[in-house]
């Protein structure tokens, strides 16, 4: 591919800390991983054209407070993978010349909720109308909704749900930024405080301040500028959306959108499961990895629970994934996605804490909402 | 301040008449006249073939556990009711819909996946619920 349409990401950072941040707004989170991505890229916001993000604040408002005149604006708001979304986005509007350089920005105080967004819905939403009036409480209670039918119809265990915790753990236990560091058994992770049954406390993701954002531009801009760190490639992405309610999904078993943006993904980057080398897949609770594990085709139906039990996701394994701790256990702002993309681009470059050896191609899997809309991005060492 | 009340509905025109069949005792879907598919949530079209010829018929209030969890956290106005069950259930024409099972335990051995439930109506706001309880248990 030409290096006028091979896209890299040349910038990426998160905010200084994560956790419980009340002395930082919700713009100010954005505006702190901003500024240490551009920092990263050797950059500053007149390297700037182009501003992709979620609300709140949204892509106005984070290129008036950096002071960028852009050409193009994203807002696309699809939860938590919004941002692989806008990765895919900011690629082909720099293959269209609408942008040069494209900065995607992520800042959420999930925790202290200082100027975020509030949960309330219309009683005339379809959400209103067909899921709030049974007292569900937020994602605990709606994204868990799915998993009994699925243990249920493929054999898999409350102890195999119970690994995907533990799993994780080990890597986070390697990660010193990671919020929840000690190692646990399958017993810890059961006995923890029942949530939502089957969901005990450490099946669902952490709850915490932060942000990270990306700088997306050409390798031909990227080498141009003489950047010292190892460029990211992008080899291929995809998206898809599911249903905007978990319980309208077609099949509670499986999310099509996971399955049909790594098809996509895999078939643009040229690649099949065994050129992927580390794996990050969206971990808002125990059972989404398990989920994407099958959906994108790294095992076979019902044999994600297994798999994850065996120690092929854990430090060793053949298929290293969640390395950064996940939502679970390093991070979880809200939208996490971010991070998840943060991981892949450490561990391409070699800069991960728990770094895996040899990280030619990362793979990422996003969810957004309550397996509601669903992306993928194939990272890579060399361009395609 | 007060404590919350339970989340009530607001029927939009669309859905309107699922929430007046649910004031009658009777749970009322759509039907595709052109496809014979049915549909849930009530919406304007048919999202399998496109029609625009949906009719409202009948369901005949039963149901079966397709899947749930038990909540130990009370959502707004639930804190009487933890730990509570928040199901999604299907109906014989093959449509679900999130609802909460009532005169049961919330304990999983009582909630083997697939039992057959029957719906029954709770007042709530200006509306009925649609709940489900076991289908054997007294009416």
């Amino acid at each position: 591919m030409s290096a006028k349409d091979d896209i890299v990401i040349i910038g990426a950072a998160e905010t200084d800390q994560l956790g419980k941040l009340p002395h930082l707004s919700t713009l100010s989170l954005h505006l702190e991983g901003a500024r240490n991505a551009l920092a990263d890229a050797g950059m500053t916001p007149a390297d700037i054209d182009g501003i992709a993000t979620v609300q709140t604040p949204g892509p106005v408002s984070i290129a008036h407070a950096l002071g960028v005149e852009a050409t193009w604006l994203d807002g696309t708001g699809v939860g938590g993978t919004s941002f692989l979304f806008h990765v895919r986005h900011a690629a082909a509007a720099i293959r269209a010349g609408l942008a040069g350089t494209v900065l995607i920005t992520h800042g959420e105080s999930g925790r202290s909720r200082v100027d975020a967004p509030g949960w309330g819905r219309s009683p005339q939403s379809l959400n209103g109308q067909f899921e709030a009036p049974y007292g569900v409480f937020g994602p605990p209670t709606a994204f868990t909704l799915t998993a009994l039918r699925y243990m249920k119809d493929t054999g898999t265990t409350l102890e195999q749900l119970a690994e995907v915790a533990v799993a994780q753990r080990r890597w986070a236990n390697k990660n010193p930024r990671a919020l929840m560091q000690d190692l646990v058994t399958v017993d810890d992770v059961l006995n923890s405080k029942m949530i939502a049954w089957p969901f005990t406390l450490l099946m669902c993701c952490l709850v915490t301040d932060g942000g990270g954002s990306l700088v997306v531009t050409t390798r031909e801009k990227a080498e141009a500028r003489g950047y010292d760190k190892p460029l990211v490639h992008l080899l291929g992405a995809g998206e898809a959306a599911d249903s905007p309610m978990v319980s309208q999904m077609p099949d509670l078993t499986s999310f099509g959108a996971f399955k049909r943006s790594s098809a996509a993904a895999f078939a643009e980057a040229g690649i099949t499961h065994s050129d992927v080398d580390h794996l990050m897949i969206y971990d808002a609770f125990a059972h989404v990895p398990i989920y994407g594990l099958e959906d994108a085709g790294f095992v076979g139906r019902g044999e994600a629970g297994a798999f994850v039990a065996e120690g092929n996701t854990s430090p060793g394994g053949k298929l290293p994934m969640n390395t950064n701790g996940g939502g679970m256990s390093y991070t979880h702002t809200g939208m996490y996605g971010m991070f998840a993309i943060q991981e892949a681009v450490r561990q391409v470059r070699g800069e991960a804490a728990a770094q895996v050896e040899g990280v030619e191609r990362s793979v990422v899997m996003g969810n957004g909402g309550m397996f509601m809309a669903g992306a993928t991005l194939v990272l890579g060492k060399s361009p395609r | 301040m007060p404590p919350p009340t339970k989340p009530a509905p607001v029927p939009t025109p669309e859905t309107l008449p699922f929430w007046e069949g649910c004031a009658a005792g009777e749970l009322r879907i759509q039907r595709c006249t052109s496809c014979g598919k049915h549909v849930f949530y009530p919406r304007p079209a048919c999202p399998h073939c496109y029609s625009t010829d949906l009719e409202w018929v009948v369901s005949d209030g039963t149901a079966t556990l397709h899947s749930y969890v038990i909540s130990h956290r009370a959502g707004p106005g639930f804190a009487e009711e933890v730990p509570y069950v928040i199901a999604i259930v299907e109906l014989p024409e093959g449509v679900r819909m999130m609802t909460n099972l009532v005169q049961v335990e919330a304990d999983p051995e009582q909630l083997p996946l697939d039992m057959p439930l029957r719906v029954v109506f709770e007042p709530r706001g200006d509306v009925h619920l649609p709940l489900f309880a076991p289908a054997g248990s007294a009416a």
